[in-house]
This record gives C-alpha cells, structure tokens and sequence, in this order.
C-alpha cells in the first residue's frame, strides 16, 4: 500500500559447521558482507548440519554461506540441504560452500544443489557481486 | 480529488490468496511461514498488513517479556538460560532480538544467535534475528508486528532482547508486558545514566555476572533507584493508579549475604505475595542477581516474570497495559501513514529540496510552505468528516 518503504535487506546466515574451529574467514565474510550492506547472521562455531537448518530457516535468510575447512564437506553439505528441503527452504535459499575444496568435489557439490563454491584467495568483491547477482527473488 | 492513497488508509486491509494461504500454513504450525511472515513484517513487503491484521484475533495467548540492558550485561546468555529454562517446564518460546545496523550500509552483524547455544536444534525455541533498519519509528512497530506472529503461532513466551541504548529500543521494550532492565556489576555511573528512560521502564531489575565483583553494590544502588523512583514521581504506570505509593515497603532491602550458597535471585522477597505490601497494590520492581553463564538465578528471575504477569491479571492491570500498548501502536501507525500522504504531497510540490531552496530564496517561508501541503489534506478530511455526519 501508499507510499510505505519497502526495506528490503538480503539476509546472509555464515555458518561453521562440523569440525572445524577456524573461523577467522568466516568473521571476515561476515564483516565483509555487513560492510557490503547485507545483515549477516554468524552460527558460531561447531554447528550440527540440523543447527544449521535450524538458524537458516528461522532467521528465513536468502543465502546460507558454508563455511568448511575440515575436508567433511561431502558428508555435511549434504544434509545442511536435505533439511532446508525438508523444510521446504531450498528453493529459495541461495547455498554458498567457502573453504577448501577439491576440484573434483565441488562439481558434486553444485550438483547437490550448491550454486558457488569458493575458494582461498577469492577476492571478497567477486563473492558479494555474486550473491548480489543470484540472490533469489520472493514474493 | 485526496492524496493518492487516500482510500488505502481507509479500510481494513485485504489478504491477497497467496498471503491468506500463508497465514493458515502459520497458523497450523508451519515454521516456515512463521519465518516468511516475519521477513514480510521486517521488509514491509506490500500485503504486510493484512497478514498482521488476519493473524491479530489470534493473538493474547502468549505472555511477552522484554529483556534490555547495555552492551555486554548478558542479555543474549540469559535469554538462552530463560528460553531452556522455559522449555523444560513444556513451554514453547519464541525470541526476538534487535540488533543496530549501520546508518552508513545499513548493513549489520546480527550476533545474538551464536549465545543461543542452549536450545540449538529445538525448533521449539524460535529464534529471529531483527535489524534496526533505520526505520523512523517503525522499529517497535515491526518488532511489535513480529511477536504477533510468534503469538499467534501458539508460543506461549515471547521474549523481545534488545539494547537498552536510546529511545527507539525503549519504545521496542515497552511492547512487552513484563520488562527486566539487566544491569552488570560495577556499573557505577552506568546506574545513574539508567535513569534517564530505562529505570522507569523495568518491571524487574537484573544484575548479572553477580559473581563478580561489586555485585552486591550494584543490587544495593538499584534498590535505592527502585526506591526512590516508589516515592517520587512514578513512571509509566502513573496514569493509572497515581504517584501515592510511598516510603519503603517490604519490597527490598537486599538480603543477600555473602557467602550463602542461595545468593544469585535471592534478593528481596520471599513470601508468597511479595508486592502486595504496597499501599496502593502496585508492582514493585524486584532487584535479582543472576549468572547467567552457570545458569544461577534464572528459575528465581522466571518466578519473578510470573508474578509480574499474574499481578497483572488478577490486579486487572493487564487491561490498561494493553490499551496503553495498542493506543501507542495506533498512534504510530496513523502518524506513519499521514506522514506518507505529506511525503506524497511533498514530492508533488516539486519535492523538499525544491521547496527549501524556495524558502532559501525568500520566495517563501517554511509555515506558508506546510500551510501549502498540510491544507489541502485537512480540507479532505473535513469534507469526509462532513460527509461521515450526514449519514
């Protein structure tokens, strides 16, 4: 209705799962994309793949950004999506895997439905042009 | 011919199918559209407000407390104790907590989830994250608008944490029915700045980390404030039931000592009717200590938020608390909305910064400019007015 402002913000979820307790990355992605305008909601550390879909689905963010320096991407990736489908927030979630990921991995990690994966040294503009890019539209 | 959305203002607003569909899947439980109703509420994505107008005849069941306090008091630690807490004694919760954005990026760091370490994957405790998006006032209205849908979800708590810095959060705070003011040790002067617009606010005062040093004089200090404030001019509540209470009651008068095992929560009252000592029946605020790393004292502050909330039943005072939080809501809104109309006017004559550079000019002077603006929109009311008294 009138002339009442539409804010709308993208809402990010950073997320540590597994274990892993590096997250020096994932605090600068996380500054990186306050600073970048978005409002970014930080996991802490240690989450299970279910805490993960928990946060996401509640805080309804647009892009759940992975972070995994562990190696066990292909065990938790996995099920962080089967539960945001099974709360029927796939779809429109954008997924993003940071970390280190081996080639050969990350063409089955966007199969599983992940839309980028990125690794070291990705410079932190092209990651937000990105999710600025993809981020998906809702009704 | 009104402003051009003169007639949107008007009538109860329409759910369009879509929205009517996710009001039900919120009403039967869906956590998803719990959470798209919410992000709906924090965009003010068009249809908003007819979500929140279908979900209001379901709302009153929950009991909603505010938690607010300065940066570092604990308020994320002890909402995660409150909402374990809660749950174990079979209670669904639903949390909102506000967090500041910059004015610059409107960006922010909405931290007060990684706190939340107790209740991480109980869906059952619903946690919301909220920006304060700059909104001009409309924080509280959006945050307000957010425990409806926790409400009419069917969570039996809600608890709105934010923090205690300026006006805007208070006015986020005084949505609840019950508010805890959390202070840390040590705070001195931090005690003394309190006053302005947070001491008035609290309906139980909590000092945290009550392990550390100088607790005891921080508890001591706040009974003296809660005190004095009995006997001086009384805050919100004034309007209700006057400025008679006086002196010194049972309420108070810090027995904690050193070295009892029962220290944290254990300040003040203890007998099954603690406030009614007051001469005129008010609430007194409770002073109470609380770890809420170790979890200490929270079972005594949520015994407190019960009393508070049956206080209100039983005194009858929950009906004047309410009106008083819907006549501010409506207010805000009527404001908001003339204010659109007057933005819309204002672009219409040529925009503000056409008009001041006008006035700039000596073309004109500011009250012959709103006189411009504001005129044609009250004649419009006049005339309907008129027109409502011809009927």
């Amino acid at each position: 209705m009138s002339a009442e402002q539409q804010e709308r913000a993208v809402r990010c979820l950073v997320a540590k799962v597994g274990l892993d307790g590096h997250d020096r990355g994932a605090h600068v992605i996380a500054r990186a994309f306050r600073d970048a305008g978005f409002e970014v909601v930080y996991s802490g550390l240690h989450r299970a793949p279910e805490d993960i879909v928990q946060a996401a689905v509640q805080e309804d963010v647009d892009v759940l950004g992975i972070s995994i320096l562990s190696g066990a991407h292909n065990t938790l990736v996995p099920k962080v999506i089967e539960g945001l489908e099974e709360y029927d927030a796939f779809d429109d979630t954008l997924v993003l895997v940071g970390g280190i990921i081996p080639d050969e991995d990350e063409d089955d990690l966007k199969e599983l439905g992940v839309a980028e994966v990125f690794g070291p040294g990705t410079p932190m503009e092209e990651t937000i042009e990105f999710i600025r890019n993809n981020v998906p539209e809702r009704a | 011919m009104a402003g051009p959305d003169a007639s949107a203002v008007a009538d109860a607003p329409t759910l369009s199918e879509a929205d009517a569909a996710l009001v039900e899947d919120l009403l039967a439980g869906s956590h998803r559209a719990l959470a798209r109703v919410i992000t709906k509420i924090e965009n003010r994505t068009p249809g908003y407000r007819a979500i929140v107008s279908a979900l209001h005849e379901h709302t009153g069941g929950a009991d909603v407390v505010g938690i607010t306090g300065s940066p570092g008091a604990g308020k994320s630690t002890l909402v995660d104790k409150l909402a374990a807490a809660y749950r174990e004694r079979g209670d669904t919760v639903g949390v909102i907590a506000v967090d500041p954005s910059s004015p610059y990026t409107g960006g922010a760091v909405l931290g007060d989830r990684i706190r939340m370490g107790s209740n991480v994957g109980d869906m059952d405790v619903f946690f919301r994250s909220m920006s304060a998006r700059g909104q001009l006032g409309g924080l509280s209205t959006a945050t307000a608008d957010a425990v409806k849908a926790l409400d009419a979800f069917g969570k039996d708590l809600v608890v709105l944490e934010t923090v205690g810095a300026g006006q805007n959060e208070v006015d986020v705070v005084r949505t609840a029915d019950t508010v805890a003011v959390l202070v840390q040790p040590g705070s001195g002067d931090d005690v003394q700045t309190l006053k302005a617009g947070i001491l008035e606010i609290g309906d139980v005062f909590v000092v945290n980390k009550a392990d550390m040093d100088g607790a005891q004089r921080t508890v001591a200090e706040l009974e003296e404030m809660v005190h004095r404030r009995e006997g001086g001019t009384t805050g919100r509540d004034a309007g209700h039931h006057g400025a008679t209470s006086t002196a010194p009651t049972g309420a108070g008068g810090s027995s904690s000592d050193h070295g009892d095992g029962d220290r944290a929560g254990g300040s003040g009252h203890s007998g099954s009717d603690p406030h009614a000592g007051d001469s005129d029946g008010s609430w007194t605020p409770d002073v109470l200590e609380t770890v809420a790393n170790t979890g200490e004292g929270v079972a005594a502050l949520i015994e407190t938020f019960d009393a508070h909330a049956a206080y209100l039943r039983e005194s009858g005072r929950i009906a004047a608390t309410e009106r008083r939080r819907y006549a501010e809501e409506i207010r805000t809104l009527v404001r908001a909305d003339v204010g659109s109309l007057a933005t819309a006017e204002i672009e219409r004559h040529g925009g503000i910064d056409r008009l001041a550079e006008r006035v700039r000019d000596r073309e004109t002077d500011p009250y012959a400019v709103a006189e411009a603006i504001v005129g044609p929109i009250a004649d419009c009311v006049d005339e309907a007015a008129d027109g409502d008294a011809g009927d």
